[in-house]
C-alpha cells in the first residue's frame, strides 16, 4: 500500500444520503475475478443518467468524492471499495459512513475524511460554483483546505498512523518477519509439507 | 491448572501477541480453491508480493467444477473463468495444485485427510467455512475471508482473536442404525445455529472415541453449522493408524518424534473450558431436517413440528417461514415426505465409508420410480476406490448416476442443481433456501438414511425397507 500524506484533486459533489454499497457496486458485477476493473459498475445504475454528476465533463479526473450521509451502508462487499479506488478516487468525504465500509476502505488505503454535515454542504457549495476548484487533503495535520479555507476532519489514530505509514495488513504483519522467521525455523522438521509432491504408491 | 487441548493447539502457533492485539497465529496448512482464491492472489500481484510458504500451500478445483464430461471445457463461463484463473496463479505463484483429471483432486476437505497432509495438533485454514472438518484430527480449522487468504499466502500467518472454549460430551454410545450425521443433526437441533458462536469446541466421549476418522470428519465438519469457529477431536490410536502409510504422512524416527508430540494433545484432567454441554448418544434414532437451517431437525420417527410448540418467537416465526418455503404440513409424519432427489456426497459425507454404507443398502434393490439419485464422491481417488470395490456397479444397477468428484449439488454452483420445488434428501451440510438450486427443498440426513428414501422415495430408514 503506498503511503498517504497529502492529496490534491478536484471533486465530485454526491447529493445523495444512504448510498449503501449495492449502489456503489451491483452485484452482478462482482463475478470478477481480479480487485481492479471495477469502475466500470460504480454507481452503473445512476451513471446510465447523461446528467449524472459523474457524467458530467468538469468532473472527468475528479479525485475525491465529498458524499452524503450515511455512505457505504449495506452488504459488507469488499468490491466497493475496489470499484471507487479503481474509478480514481483517493479521498471519501462525509459526514458518515457504514462501519464495514469504513474498514474496509482502512484497510486498502482509501482515505474516509469525516467532517460535519453543515462543511459537507459548504464543500458541496463551492465545487458546485467551482467544479476546477482544487482540494488539498492533508493526513497528518488532519485538514482539507478548499479555496483558502480550512477545515479540520475526523480520522481514528490507528487508521491515520497506518495510511501514513502506509501500511496494510500484510504490510503490519510484515513488521513481524522477524518473528515469523524465528517461528518458522523452531518448527519440527516432520510437520507435513505440500511440496515436494508425494503420490500413493498403491492405486 | 491443566490446559484444554485446544488451547494446547493454539498457544503451540502463536509467533506474536500483545496486549490488546489479536494473537498473530502460525499456519501449518493453507487450503486453496477456485472460488474464493483469485482477489486473493490478484492482491499479491498488485502489492508485488510472493506466496511466503508454497511448501504449505495446496490448491484444488470443487467448487463449481462439473461432475459429468470432466474432459471436455467446463461449459459455464462463470467456472471456467476461476478456474483457469486458480490455475494461471497456481502456475505463476508456484503453488501445488490438483485440477479436474487428477488423481488426487476433489472437495478441498476430503483430499488433505487423504494425502495425510491434515495431520494432529496443526493450524488449517481454507477460504471456505466447512474447514472444521480437519479438526477431526485435533486440528485447528477454520474457514477465512478472500482478504485473509491473501494475508495467509503472503505471511503464512493470521491475527486471530483467542475464542473461548467448549467440550460438547457426548455421553453413551451410538445405538446401531445411527451414524456420526445423526449424532451432529441432533446436536444442532438441541443447540440451534447459533450455539456454538464465539467458540472453539472439543468433541469428547466414548460415542466419538470409538467413531471413525470418517465419522469425526462428518462431526467436525458441521460445527460452522451450530456457529463454532472450529470443532475438533483428540487425537489417537484411530488418528494415528489413519494416517499410517499416507503420502504425507511422517516415516521413521519423524513418524515416531510426531507421535510422541500428537499423543500430548489431550486436554489435562484439570483444564477448564469456559463451557461445556452433553450430548446422549445412547438416545439417538436417524435424524433428519424438515426446516431451512441445520438446526431444524427431528428423529425421522417424528413428525413436522407445529411452529406454535416453539417458545421462542424468533423460532416461531423462523418455523412458520420454513414450513411454507418446504411446502410442508404440521402434523405430516417426516416418513410420509416424498423427494425427488437424492444426493449423496460432500465433504460431509463423501468419504468411502459413506458410499459403502450407502451402497450395502441400495444393493439388490432399486431406485424408486421418480427419483433421481446422485452419487458424487468426495475426491477422484475415493471414487476410484469405490469403483474397485465394485460400489459403482451397485449403484448404476439400483438406477443410480455415477458421478465424477466435487462439491457438486452440496451448493449448486455447477449444473447439479435442484429445479425450483423439487425436494431432496441430502447428505450435505445445509439445507438453506436455494442452497442446492433456486426454489429446491432439502432435507440433510445421513448416508444410510439418503440411501434407504432413494428406494422407497419417502424419507426413511434402512430398517423400513424389509
Ligand atoms: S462439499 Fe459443500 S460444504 Fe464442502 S467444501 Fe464443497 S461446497 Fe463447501
Amino acid at each position: 500500500m503506498d503511503k498517504f500524506t497529502t492529496h490534491t484533486g478536484t471533486a465530485v459533489p454526491l447529493r445523495r444520503s444512504n448510498v449503501d454499497t449495492d449502489q456503489i457496486i451491483p452485484a452482478v458485477y462482482l463475478k470478477r475475478v481480479t480487485k481492479s476493473g471495477f469502475e466500470d459498475g460504480l454507481f452503473s445504475a445512476w451513471r446510465q443518467d447523461p446528467d449524472f454528476v459523474l457524467n458530467q465533463p468538469e468532473r472527468q479526473g475528479a479525485t475525491i468524492l465529498v458524499a452524503g450521509p450515511d455512505f457505504g451502508t449495506g452488504s459488507s462487499r469488499e468490491h466497493a471499495v475496489w470499484a471507487l479506488q479503481n474509478y480514481g478516487f483517493k479521498v471519501i468525504i462525509g459526514s458518515r459512513f457504514g462501519d464495514i465500509f469504513r474498514s474496509n476502505s482502512g484497510k486498502a488505503g482509501l482515505l474516509i475524511a469525516v467532517v460535519d454535515q453543515d462543511e459537507v454542504e459548504q464543500l458541496w457549495q463551492a465545487t458546485e460554483a467551482d467544479p476546477a476548484l482544487q482540494l488539498t487533503v492533508d493526513l497528518k495535520e488532519r485538514t482539507i483546505t478548499a479555496g483558502g479555507r480550512v477545515i479540520t476532519f475526523q480520522i481514528d489514530d490507528y487508521t491515520q498512523w497506518r495510511l501514513l505509514e502506509g501500511l496494510d495488513d500484510i504490510g503490519l504483519t510484515l513488521r513481524h518477519e522477524d518473528k515469523i522467521s524465528a517461528y518458522e525455523s523452531r518448527r519440527p522438521s516432520w510437520k507435513p509439507a505440500t511440496l515436494p509432491i508425494k503420490v500413493a504408491s498403491d492405486s | 491448572m491443566g490446559k484444554t487441548l485446544i488451547e494446547k493447539v493454539w498457544d503451540d502457533h502463536v509467533v506474536h501477541s500483545a496486549a490488546g492485539e489479536p494473537d498473530l497465529l502460525y499456519i501449518d496448512l493453507h487450503l486453496v480453491h477456485e472460488v474464493t482464491s483469485p482477489q486473493a492472489f490478484d492482491g499479491l500481484r498488485s502489492a508485488g508480493r510472493q506466496v511466503r510458504r508454497t511448501d504449505l500451500t495446496m490448491a484444488t478445483e470443487d467448487h463449481n467444477t462439473p461432475t459429468i464430461d470432466i474432459d471436455k471445457p467446463i461449459a459455464d463461463p462463470v467456472s471456467k473463468l476461476q478456474v483457469d484463473t486458480l490455475r494461471a496463479n497456481a502456475e505463476e505463484f508456484g503453488v501445488r495444485i490438483h485440477s479436474l483429471g487428477d488423481i488426487d483432486q476433489g472437495v478441498v476437505h476430503i483430499i488433505g485427510p487423504q494425502l495425510g497432509i491434515t495431520q494432529p495438533g496443526m493450524t488449517v485454514v481454507c477460504g471456505d467455512s466447512h474447514t472444521a472438518t480437519h479438526g477431526a484430527f485435533g486440528a485447528i480449522a477454520f474457514g477465512i475471508g478472500t482478504s485473509e487468504v491473501e494475508h495467509v499466502l503472503a505471511t503464512q500467518t493470521l491475527p486471530q482473536a483467542k475464542p473461548k472454549t467448549m467440550a460438547v460430551n457426548v455421553v453413551g454410545e451410538l445405538p446401531e442404525g445411527t451414524t456420526a450425521k445423526d449424532l451432529v443433526l441432533a446436536l444442532i437441533t438441541q443447540e440451534g445455529t447459533g450455539g456454538g458462536a464465539g467458540y472453539i469446541v472439543e468433541y469428547r466421549g466414548p460415542a466419538i472415541e470409538k467413531m471413525s476418522m470418517e465419522g469425526r470428519m462428518t462431526i467436525c465438519n458441521m460445527s460452522i453449522e451450530w456457529g463454532a469457529k472450529a470443532g475438533l477431536i483428540a487425537p489417537d490410536r484411530t488418528t494415528f493408524d489413519y494416517l499410517q502409510g499416507r503420502p504425507h504422512a511422517p516415516t521413521g524416527a519423524d513418524w515416531d518424534a510426531a507421535v510422541e508430540y500428537w499423543t500430548s494433545l489431550r486436554t489435562d484432567d484439570d483444564a477448564v473450558f469456559d463451557k461445556e454441554i452433553t450430548l446422549d448418544a445412547s438416545a439417538l434414532t436417524p435424524f433428519v431436517t424438515w426446516g431451512t437451517n441445520p438446526g431444524q431437525g427431528a428423529p425421522l420417527g417424528a413428525a413436522v413440528p407445529d411452529p406454535a410448540s416453539f417458545t421462542d418467537p424468533v423460532d416461531r416465526a423462523a418455523a412458520e417461514r420454513a414450513l411454507e418455503y418446504m411446502d410442508l404440513e404440521v402434523g405430516q409424519p417426516l416418513r410420509e415426505i416424498k423427494v425427488d432427489t437424492v444426493f449423496v456426497g460432500s465433504c460431509t459425507n463423501g468419504r468411502i465409508e459413506d458410499l459403502r454404507l450407502a451402497a450395502s443398502i441400495v444393493e439388490g434393490r432399486k431406485v424408486a420410480d421418480g427419483v433421481r439419485m446422485l452419487i458424487v464422491p468426495g475426491s477422484a481417488r475415493v471414487r476410484l476406490q469405490a469403483m474397485d470395490e465394485g460400489l459403482d456397479k451397485i449403484f448404476t444397477a439400483a438406477g443410480a448416476e455415477w458421478r465424477e468428484a466435487g462439491c457438486s449439488m452440496c451448493l449448486g454452483m455447477n449444473p447439479d442443481q435442484l429445479a425450483p420445488g423439487e425436494r431432496s434428501a441430502s447428505t450435505s451440510n445445509r439445507n438453506f433456501e436455494g442452497r442446492q438450486g433456486k426454489g429446491g427443498r432439502t432435507h440433510l440426513v445421513s448416508p444410510a438414511v439418503a440411501a434407504a428414501t432413494a428406494v422407497t422415495g419417502t424419507l426413511s430408514a434402512p430398517a423400513d425397507l424389509n
